[in-house]
């Protein structure tokens, strides 16, 4: 999730700006503009909350506006904190955006309130062809009854960070790193690696005598939280080469978290403490996964394409950023969850056309193919997630560990259902007690029963 | 808050309570002064309240109208364990951050009072209350950090095992009181030194001749003297304490496995995590009604009105 990369630090801040949040979102001001446009101009308001994405969306407005004189686009940049309450608070005021980046942890709530415009309509009036992104992408912004409320405009995979000088120092080559096999009896050559990385105090690796698991000095895979209901930079990419899944499918009405095949995942997962592999629960709070990595304290870390610009921007001496593939399951493939955003039209826009218009347009590859040039994310158009690995490859960076599960069709969808905030809530204590140590995978059946009983 | 001790302090000394009480002609003139304060306590005090009153009796999730549902929030708190838990964590909380921060700021601002005249070693101790809240959390948050802290690496080259302070479910909560005392400490020894200021030399002179020492003075002189004043520090450390949100916020967010999840944080998750408004006005409405009665309690148990000098 987006949400992985913000500080916390906002969220104090989020509860405090609720007091005083002013409906501006509706500004008409249009400051965004060039000056050039008339003044019968309709001025859509578009809110995201990514600020390395910015520049991309600025020139796509700008485009926009171009090619469209009767339209103008002012953005707003908030951070993600923030950017949730004024969204959800605009709503409540009726001042909204009249478009905004949503997230599918947040629509279905927006959706079942009739916050949100559905797109049929307008996608079938303007003949818009939904074949052009990637697979899996348009499902995650229909709702139960395959209504379209948002067109995708980027998604994000998973892949395994490491430094590469201490796969190098271990005797291991990239090829080693991109053809990891893992399954939950032993662990295969992931939990091998993952030994091989680790090093005591003393300078003894994982898998070597003599090694002490209870003072590590490098972690061979660091754990990021416990995962909670999703698991999605922690288990999600080992449980789906398992033919598991939270839900059957999209809007399921029931979990799966008391399937043996979940439990035996993460028992595997927490062996990896027990052995000094991977921090303890208690060890991994605090200093972001990210920063323990570069500073030398993990060797590995599974984690998500939006982290890229930040891992591979933080070279040092001592710090080599590599990304590798995720390990091939027991289904002799390997997998990731799949994620992506898409941009909602506010039920409260006084004009719903100017805003569709702006959708489509982000929508469109012209647009994508400006955010994709930037190298920041990988649009949802085929065509246009080209032109972002490009992108990062002009900066020296590899992504094909991301952008193959899109090619080679092995994602899983983000779960999205009903009473997601209420699943979380149920289930990030199960997965942090489990985690911890204090409870066993025995929970999970009992978790299950309660968060299937949202659904009754 | 900050005004307060303001008008507690001087009753301490004050003379007899014969203050010219102001005509009837004058009241226009007091309302028209007095209006500011009283249109902000409506609007951001009053209204607020008697609205999250009713919504605790309403299904409400923001972004529909609320339904109202009777007493149904109330009956499913009883039964809600997160609930239960975050009182007893919460409690947890106050009463360690409440027992360590009282006795080491009355320890403090005795040394201050009676020990030195330096206003710079008074503001040094004042010195954290000036940082914001949020900084203050993740400064301590990434000292306190068991692979890169400062705070660890420290235990470490000394023999001590690493301790997970913010990771670890046994720790954590106590962890973030003693962060919070760190913080709130140089602003409670103020209002305890302001309190000491108060008390006549006289006395401690008299006691001065009577032979009395050090400990007798504080327990038989300052102590006593302080009393009123304690007991505002008190109701307001612990109504303040029973409100920890911030350093929560930014640090565990309620974990590990809820050990944090404070009253305050859960009514905040409910609500705007789990836009449940009408059940987390519930769980506000509780929380002010455990506060006033504490608080009663408290001005009661202190006799906070009276001095006794009065007497």
């Amino acid at each position: 999730m987006k949400k992985s990369m913000m500080t916390p630090a906002l969220i104090a801040l989020a509860a405090v700006s609720l007091a005083a949040c002013s409906s501006d979102g509706d500004e008409t001001a249009g400051q965004g503009g060039d000056g050039a446009s008339d003044g019968d101009a309709a001025t859509i308001s578009y809110g995201l909350w990514d600020s390395n994405q910015l520049p991309a969306y600025e020139q796509c407005a700008a485009d926009f506006a171009a090619a469209n004189p009767g339209y103008q686009v002012d953005i707003e940049q908030i951070g993600w904190d923030d950017y949730w309450t004024k969204v959800t608070t605009g709503f409540v005021s009726g001042e909204n955006y009249d478009v905004f980046t949503s997230h599918v942890a947040y629509y279905p709530e927006f959706q079942k309130n009739g916050q949100v415009l559905p797109l049929d309509g307008y996608i079938e009036a303007d003949g818009v062809d939904m074949s052009i992104y990637q697979e899996g992408l348009v499902e995650l912004w229909q709702d139960p009854e395959g209504i379209q409320y948002g067109l995708p405009k980027d998604f994000d995979t998973i892949a395994l960070f490491y430094n590469a000088q201490a796969v190098e120092a271990a005797g291991l080559t990239a090829e080693d790193m991109s053809s990891l096999t893992w399954n939950p009896e032993d662990g295969g050559t992931y939990e091998d690696v993952i030994a091989r990385l680790t090093i005591d105090t003393n300078g003894v690796r994982g898998d070597e005598e003599g090694f002490d698991p209870t003072s590590v000095e490098t972690y061979g895979l660091w754990m990021e939280g416990a995962g909670g209901a999703d698991g999605q930079t922690q288990w999600s990419f080992l449980t789906a080469t398992l033919g598991w899944t939270q839900t059957d499918e999209p809007w399921g009405t029931s979990y799966n978290f008391d399937d043996p095949a979940f439990a035996e995942t993460i028992d595997w997962w927490y062996s990896l403490v027990d052995k000094g592999y991977m921090p303890t629960f208690a060890a991994q709070e605090g200093i972001s996964w990210a920063d323990q990595l570069i500073a030398g304290k993990a060797a590995m870390v599974p984690n998500g394409s939006w982290m890229t610009g930040y891992v591979f921007g933080s070279e040092s001496d001592t710090f080599t950023p590599a990304v590798a593939a995720t390990p091939v399951g027991p289904n002799g493939q390997n997998a990731s969850m799949l994620n992506g955003l898409a941009d909602n039209i506010a039920a409260s826009t006084d004009n719903p056309d100017a805003a569709w218009a702006w959708v489509k347009y982000l929508g469109s590859p012209e647009c994508q193919n400006v955010v994709g040039e930037a190298g920041v994310v990988f649009p949802a158009i085929v065509e246009a997630t080209d032109r972002a690995v490009a992108a990062f490859e002009a900066n020296g960076v590899d992504v094909t560990a991301f952008t193959q599960h899109v090619d080679n069709g092995t994602t899983v969808l983000f779960p999205i259902t009903d009473f997601k905030s209420d699943v979380n809530a149920i289930m990030g204590p199960v997965m942090e007690s489990i985690m911890s140590g204090s409870g066993g995978t025995d929970t999970l059946p009992a978790a299950n029963d309660s968060v299937n009983a949202l659904f009754e | 808050m900050a005004t307060t001790p303001l008008t507690t302090v001087p009753q301490a000394t004050g003379p007899a309570r014969t203050k010219r009480r102001p005509g009837r002609g004058q009241l226009g003139t007091a309302m028209l002064f007095l209006s500011p304060a009283l249109l902000g306590f409506l609007v951001f005090f009053a209204w607020p309240a008697v609205r999250g009153l009713y919504l605790s009796f309403t299904d409400y999730n923001l972004l529909s109208e609320p339904t109202w549902v009777g007493l149904e929030n109330y009956a499913a708190i009883v039964d809600d364990p997160v609930f239960w838990n975050s009182m007893g964590v919460t409690l947890q909380y106050v009463a360690i951050n409440i027992v360590v921060q009282t006795l080491v700021a009355l320890l403090l601002a005795v040394l201050l009072h009676r020990f030195t005249r330096s206003m710079l070693i008074r503001g040094v101790v004042m010195l954290p209350y000036l940082i914001a809240n949020v900084v203050v959390a993740l400064v301590w948050y990434w000292l306190a950090d068991y692979n890169l802290g400062l705070i660890n690496s420290g235990l470490d080259a000394i023999g001590i095992t690493r301790i997970g302070f913010f990771g670890d479910e046994q720790y954590a909560m106590t962890t973030i009181a003693l962060v919070n005392v760190w913080r709130h400490l140089g602003y409670t020894t103020l209002l305890i030194f302001a309190g000491l200021q108060a008390i006549p030399h006289d006395v401690y002179e008299a006691a001065a001749v009577d032979g009395a020492g050090e400990w007798r003075v504080f327990r038989s002189i300052t102590l006593p003297l302080l009393r009123p004043v304690l007991a505002f520090v008190l109701v307001v450390t612990v109504v303040g304490s029973f409100q920890i949100f911030d350093t929560i916020a930014v640090t565990t967010q309620g974990g590990p496995v809820d050990s944090t999840n404070a009253i305050t944080y859960y009514i905040y998750d409910r609500a705007f995590a789990r836009f449940d408004f009408g059940y987390a006005s519930a769980l506000s409405v509780i929380l002010m009604f455990i506060l006033a009665v504490i608080a009663l309690v408290q001005m009661r148990a202190f006799r906070a009105g009276q001095s006794d000098l009065e007497r």
